[in-house]
């Protein structure tokens, strides 16, 4: 039976198991005919012997799938012949890959031997196998459970608390899921980047001046080690996120000012949600329009000055990443100036001040903190920006400042060492887990700093 | 006192009164730059969002239309043997027939440009029509086929036709065997229902969007399942039932950076952890959906939290009042007041996932998938990332389809944040 449909067998058999308990203890109150009072009403008997059918059936449901693959994997390999298991894991791992996909019937790498074509047959037959298993166990279980829950059902027994009980434990590991996620990715990070730090010392990476990640296949080739110094690429991502910061700062402040002390009523109905729609298109989009757009209009102009321009240059790539931040700067902005007490614009106003005065000499002062932790987000949001830098910015490591010239980012290291072939033992791949380690802890000491700057200055004004 | 300071300071005020009065214009004209500044800040926007939206349009419109040839195809019994109707060379068919049509074309590279006319896809819309009506063999219908994605390009006006021949992807033979079809009716632009229905292609006039909605409404299905429950759970917990303790601080300040965690950095974890830790495999919704999940379940946990605040204590404190369990006041009280505004936190949770496509590339949804997804563990692809992936095709007809593809993403996009909106409009209460 495929997961899938005993799933849905799993929730219908559930859902029986709960008209089972209900009219078990239905049954028993009619016995006693009003005369003892059950202690809980009935759905809570139902929901007891359900929540006791679908739990621990779920449970294994979730192990058997996530370590299925790897057991059938070693028995399968067990079966191969000697000549095949013998050789080195990456070259076995190859294998395996065929023999899945000679399983799942797609295209496969080379042509089928009747060795490979045995071990897909036995991998299916051992699947066919597990899966049958898997609905034989759970439903054997879910039986054992509704019988049980069933016979213990009687006038004294505190289903609600029980059932109450069970909810609680379900809403304490629903919350501890996002402490699991910050582990994972710690660990996950981490464990390949220190990988990477074995055979690339740390110096190197943070403080080198030349990026190359390319590894040669053969080891005469030219650059065959590869280089590893991260530090153009740092660059690259400051300029920039510089460049998005110079335009977002200014437009999104200054409207955020406009939109809170001057606009209308109208106007504001209006240009705010419009604003707001900047940052609700997808990243992608943005790219699109940088690279086709933004970075050829920047060309053709740059020419026309005499300027030589990089079509992928890093102008286009953070003009736009500029336009995409204008909404997080001018509602986090709007926010704060509209924190700042009226008392302070009425204190000003009555010593003469004009509105601008107001604006330029106290409620910006007033609100600077919020402003400025708001920034720190969007610089933290413009470093981990990928489509657009992926789509308009270039791939080689240039060590500038110039913003005509194309550089690259992070997110495009990343992105470009990780899709298409990985290979988890050289520092080529290991070496984008080494760059998302870095974006991690940058963007998470911005984001920590930016939130403490901010909740400090909400509670000034409360 | 006073009056000793007034008399003293008569001559000085008067100043102050012309210095102030002196400076007045000079601070009328900040404030009207100031103004100016931040009015202009706002059009400026405004400016940014009309060219995207403008551009995008004006590139992508085009694509609902793709140019047909109609051509009068002989079934060749010859051909279309009857236990080979799969396999046979449907392309002769096509070839016959453009021969028939311009019998002066003659030598091989002639030949070669007559028959690049027509799409290499049409192969595939005669066999089907054969192997659907197998009666077809030996007559001869008119039918309409795809032009090449060159050749639509000529007609919709983006290649010109004035530019000398060698700076042209399409030659003068071919545009005047294309102005003799024209004349003769036999090319029209008909709505390109390809573009809807079909999966992704190397060749323009073939490739669809069908396969890229379909995975993405996979991937999102999966993350809807998981992360409206465990975000509504969470929001529940740290809300109604959880004391303020370390535990919870720990809970919140995760919750928090998380939400601003840069979303590669998703990618990277669900590399990681789902596909070489658990072996899921590669390419699939389902994994897919897992990252999304944990990408968006912050944004749903602070929404229903605030939406759970919004709820009045006095509802609470009745239901306790009148023998409530904590549980059953929180299930048949809270949570139904609080529903809408959780909705509509999911609802804009899902259209940012559905837009998303940075930790999709890391987990290998980037692939060239021609085949339509047909469940969660089939290889797929989402419409962010079919338009990444086609924006990075050289031909030129992909511009139009790349920017097509935004248009229906966006318009997804559109419709999902008008629900929301309109879901909190319709159920919004003020208590």
């Amino acid at each position: 039976m495929a997961p899938v449909s005993l799933l849905v067998v799993l929730l219908v058999l559930s859902t029986a198991a709960y008209y089972v308990g209900r009219r078990k203890a239905f049954a028993i109150a009619g016995r006693a005919e009003g005369a003892v009072k059950l202690h809980s009403r009935p759905i809570y008997h139902g929901a007891l012997t359900a929540l006791w059918c679908a739990i621990p059936a779920l449970i294994i449901f979730g192990f058997w799938l996530v370590f299925e693959a790897q057991i059938i994997t070693q028995l399968v390999v067990k079966d191969l012949p000697a000549s095949v298991r013998s050789l080195p894991p990456d070259r076995l791992s190859l294998v395996i890959n065929d023999i899945r996909n000679l399983e799942s019937g797609s295209f496969v790498s080379q042509t089928a031997n009747p060795a490979m074509q045995m071990a897909a047959d036995h991998y299916r037959r051992l699947r066919a196998i597990s899966h049958n298993a898997l609905a034989v166990i759970t439903i054997a279980f879910m039986a054992a459970a509704a019988v049980f829950v069933r016979s213990r059902i009687a006038i004294g027994l505190r289903a609600r608390n029980h059932v109450e009980g069970i909810l609680t434990v379900v809403l304490v590991a629903c919350s501890t899921i996002a402490i699991f996620t910050t582990i994972g990715i710690i660990l996950s990070v981490l464990y390949e980047a220190i990988r990477f730090f074995k055979v690339i010392p740390v110096t190197d990476f943070l403080f080198g001046l030349d990026w190359s990640p390319q590894m040669a296949i053969r080891a005469d080739q030219v650059g065959s080690s590869g280089a590893f110094g991260a530090v153009p690429v740092f660059l690259g991502t400051v300029l920039i996120s510089a460049i998005a910061m110079l335009v977002a700062v200014p437009i999104g402040l200054m409207s955020a000012i406009y939109l809170s002390e001057y606009a209308g009523k109208r106007l504001r109905a209006v240009a705010k949600p419009l604003i707001e729609v900047l940052a609700g298109i997808p990243t992608v989009v943005y790219g699109f329009f940088a690279a086709l757009t933004v970075a050829p209009v920047i060309r053709d102009w740059g020419s026309l000055l005499g300027l030589n321009v990089a079509s992928e240059s890093a102008l286009a790539a953070g003009l736009v990443m500029g336009i995409m931040i204008i909404p997080f700067v001018s509602s986090l902005s709007d926010d704060f100036i509209n924190a700042v007490p009226q008392s302070l614009r009425d204190g000003a106003y009555s010593l003469g001040a004009t509105q601008s005065e107001t604006i330029r000499r106290v409620i910006v002062p007033a609100a600077i903190p919020g402003i400025i932790g708001g920034v720190l987000l969007a610089v933290s949001r413009a470093i981990g920006e990928t489509m657009i830098v992926v789509m308009a910015a270039g791939l080689s490591a240039n060590l500038t400042i110039n913003p005509l010239k194309a550089v690259t980012t992070v997110t495009v290291q990343i992105v470009t060492l990780l899709v298409g072939d990985q290979e988890f033992d050289s520092p080529k791949t290991l070496a984008a887990f080494a760059l998302g380690l870095i974006l991690f802890i940058v963007t998470l000491c911005l984001n920590i700093v930016a939130l403490y700057i901010v909740r400090k200055y909400r509670e000034q004004y409360e | 006192m006073n009056n000793a300071t007034n008399a003293s300071a008569a001559p000085v005020a008067r100043r102050t009164i012309d210095i102030v009065n002196r400076s007045l214009k000079r601070r009328y004209r900040a404030e009207r730059r100031f103004r100016f500044y931040g009015f202009s800040a706002i059009v400026l926007s405004m400016v940014f969002l009309a060219l995207l939206f403008v551009n995008i349009v004006g590139k992508g419109y085009s694509a609902f239309w793709q140019t047909s040839i109609r051509l009068p195809i002989f079934f060749d019994p010859e051909v279309l043997k009857r236990d080979t109707l799969v396999t046979a060379d449907y392309a002769a068919l096509v070839r016959e027939s453009l021969f028939k049509k311009f019998p002066q074309v003659e030598g091989r590279q002639d030949k070669r440009l007559l028959t690049s006319l027509v799409s290499s896809g049409s192969v595939y819309r005669l066999r089907d029509m054969v192997l659907k009506d197998p009666d077809l063999v030996g007559k001869t219908v008119e039918v309409w086929l795809p032009a090449d994605d060159d050749i639509d390009m000529l007609i919709k006006g983006y290649f010109r036709r004035d530019l000398p021949e060698s700076e042209r992807r399409v030659s003068d033979k071919q545009i005047a065997w294309i102005e003799r079809l024209e004349a003769e009716g036999r090319l029209e632009t008909r709505f390109n229902t390809t573009f809807l229905t079909a999966g992704d292609s190397r060749e323009p006039e073939l490739a669809g969007i069908w396969g890229a909605v379909s995975g993405s409404f996979f991937t999102l299905m999966i993350t809807l399942a998981l992360s409206f429950p465990i975000g509504v759970a969470t929001a529940v917990y740290l809300e109604e039932f959880a004391k303020k303790s370390r535990w919870t601080d720990l809970i919140e300040v995760n919750i928090n950076n998380l939400a601003a965690v840069p979303s590669i950095v998703f990618g990277l974890l669900g590399l990681a952890i789902f596909l070489n830790f658990f072996g899921l495999p590669r390419s699939a919704p389902l994994v897919g959906g897992l990252v999304l999940t944990l990408m968006t379940l912050p944004t749903i946990i602070i929404a229903s939290r605030s939406a759970l605040t919004a709820v009045p204590p006095s509802i609470r404190e009745a239901a306790l009042g009148v023998g409530a369990s904590k549980m059953q006041m929180v299930v048949h009280h809270v949570l139904p007041l609080a529903l809408p505004g959780m909705l509509t936190g999911t609802i804009i949770g899902m259209a940012r996932a559905l837009g998303e496509s940075a930790p999709l590339l890391m987990i290998g949804m980037v692939a060239f998938i021609v085949d339509i997804p047909k469940g969660f563990t089939d290889p797929a692809t989402v419409l962010p990332v079919q338009i990444y992936l086609w924006a990075d095709s050289p031909e030129r007809a992909f511009v139009e389809r790349t920017s097509a593809a935004i248009m229906v993403l966006l318009a997804f996009l559109a419709a999902m944040n008008a629900a929301a909106i309109i879901l909190r409009k319709r159920f919004e209460r003020r208590w």
